[in-house]
């Protein structure tokens, strides 16, 4: 079965999904990020999904969960890229995804977390925003 | 018997042509038709002798059935007339006027030939009366058209002028929307938003909504929409421009937006701006030089 890669990209996880993505690689993705946050000590999970042209509530939903999970495990989830049309779709079907962190691009969202982490780093204290 | 009536309409309007046009063009001229100033009388004449023309040969092949092909020239002549008299302004009743005052020098022709019988003469006034009016149906269906089609037009115009997104600095956009939000046109504000924020690379959207008359629930409704759809594509939604009236209305209403909003278009630039890590800074004046001391001192140089 097709795995989505996990890149480990200093205490970041990328992903970039390239492929059209069905609800078996999607749940398999879920497991796979939560097993590699936890074994990689990750603080974030960065999601590229600017290939993605359909994104149905499924994979919404997914994502949601993805930003929960990761919350728990300490991690902030940013996803990325999302296409206009794709958001426009997700905004109609009633799925906002307010748990889930947003930037345009990669640059912005890997700038993201590392600000999160150069927050926690010199202050751990003043962690809220 | 329709076949009958219909050849005895073709020979009357045949017999009668001469006589029944320039009865016909006075009628009009009556009616109205020129007072306007829209068209003029020569035109009128080359229209009215056109159609009649058009008419007589349709009468001539096709009977009094408006649905036969011989009927097509007619028709085809007929849309174009009423189409341009949309165009140009004429109301229904002037369009429509064109065919119905046809009517009266038909049925005076009719009462000139003394060569019809009683029958003949009340079946031929059935069938001219439903053909004419068949005519004027489609004059007035096609004026109606017409006219939507101008509005549907004006309609997209509006919807394109009134929907800009304005780049107000490196990855600030402001949205200043005029006019009342309605589903339709929060699919385009929408789009046309999300698709700027793409090109160039915007960090915050102002949403302005002083053009905005009333902000119902459904308005904020879409407001709503279009925030949380920016904000998937990673930007930040400010809303500014809330009038004082709207504010009480919306209080009133129990509507909640859950953004960031200022009362104007320039404190929601202020916020932007402190988010992108910017501030505005006075330009230091330094001490004694002044606009007139720079022209002085430059003369001196």
């Amino acid at each position: 079965m097709d795995r989505i890669p996990i890149l480990k990209f200093g205490s970041a996880l990328l992903v970039t999904i390239q492929v059209d993505m069905h609800d078996r690689l999607a749940t398999a993705l879920e497991e796979d990020l939560t097993a590699r946050i936890v074994s990689n000590n990750a603080r974030g999970v960065l999601i590229d999904i600017s290939a993605l042209e359909v994104v149905d509530s499924f994979i919404g939903r997914m994502l949601d969960n993805i930003a929960a999970v990761s919350r728990i495990l300490d991690a902030d989830t940013v996803v990325v890229g999302m296409r206009p049309a794709v958001a426009i779709t997700l905004v109609e079907l009633g799925l906002s995804l307010t748990g889930v962190k947003t930037a345009l691009n990669v640059e912005r969202g890997m700038a993201m977390i590392h600000d999160r982490l150069a927050g926690s780093e010199t202050d751990d204290a003043d962690d809220e925003d | 018997m329709a076949a009958q009536a219909g050849s005895d309409v073709a020979s009357l309007v045949s017999r009668n042509e001469t006589t029944i046009l320039p009865e016909w063009v006075e009628l009009q001229k009556q009616a109205g038709t020129l007072h306007t100033g829209r068209i003029t009388e020569a035109e009128l004449l080359s229209q009215s002798r056109n159609f009649l023309h058009l008419l007589h040969e349709a009468l001539a092949q096709g009977g009094t059935d408006t649905a036969s092909a011989a009927y097509e020239p007619a028709k085809a002549m007929l849309s174009e007339l009423s189409r341009n008299r949309a165009l140009q302004g004429f109301s229904p009743s002037e369009t429509a006027t064109f065919i119905f005052s046809l009517k009266r020098p038909l049925f005076n022709a009719l009462n000139r030939d003394k060569t019809l019988s009683a029958e003949q003469i009340s079946s031929t006034v059935w069938s001219l009366t439903v053909l004419l009016d068949e005519l004027g149906l489609l004059t007035l269906e096609i004026f109606q058209k017409s006219r939507e089609e101008v509005i549907v037009r004006q309609q997209r115009e509006i919807a394109e002028l009134s929907t800009p997104v304005v780049k107000l600095w490196e990855g600030i956009l402001a949205l200043p929307l005029i006019g009342t939000l309605d589903s339709q046109r929060t699919q385009v504000v929408m789009e046309n938003l999300l698709q700027t924020i793409v090109d160039d690379e915007a960090e915050i959207a102002i949403i302005d909504i002083t053009g905005v008359p009333t902000v119902d629930t459904l308005t904020a409704q879409h407001l709503l929409k279009t925030v949380a759809a920016a904000r998937l594509m990673g930007a930040d939604c400010l809303i500014s421009g809330i009038r004082p009236q709207i504010a009480q209305t919306m209080v009133h209403l129990g509507v909640e937006l859950n953004v960031i909003s200022k009362a104007s278009l320039a404190d929601a630039f202020a916020v932007a701006l402190r988010q992108t890590g910017r501030t505005i800074v006075k330009a230091k004046r330094v001490e004694g030089y002044t606009f007139a001391d720079k022209k002085s001192g430059g003369q001196d140089a």
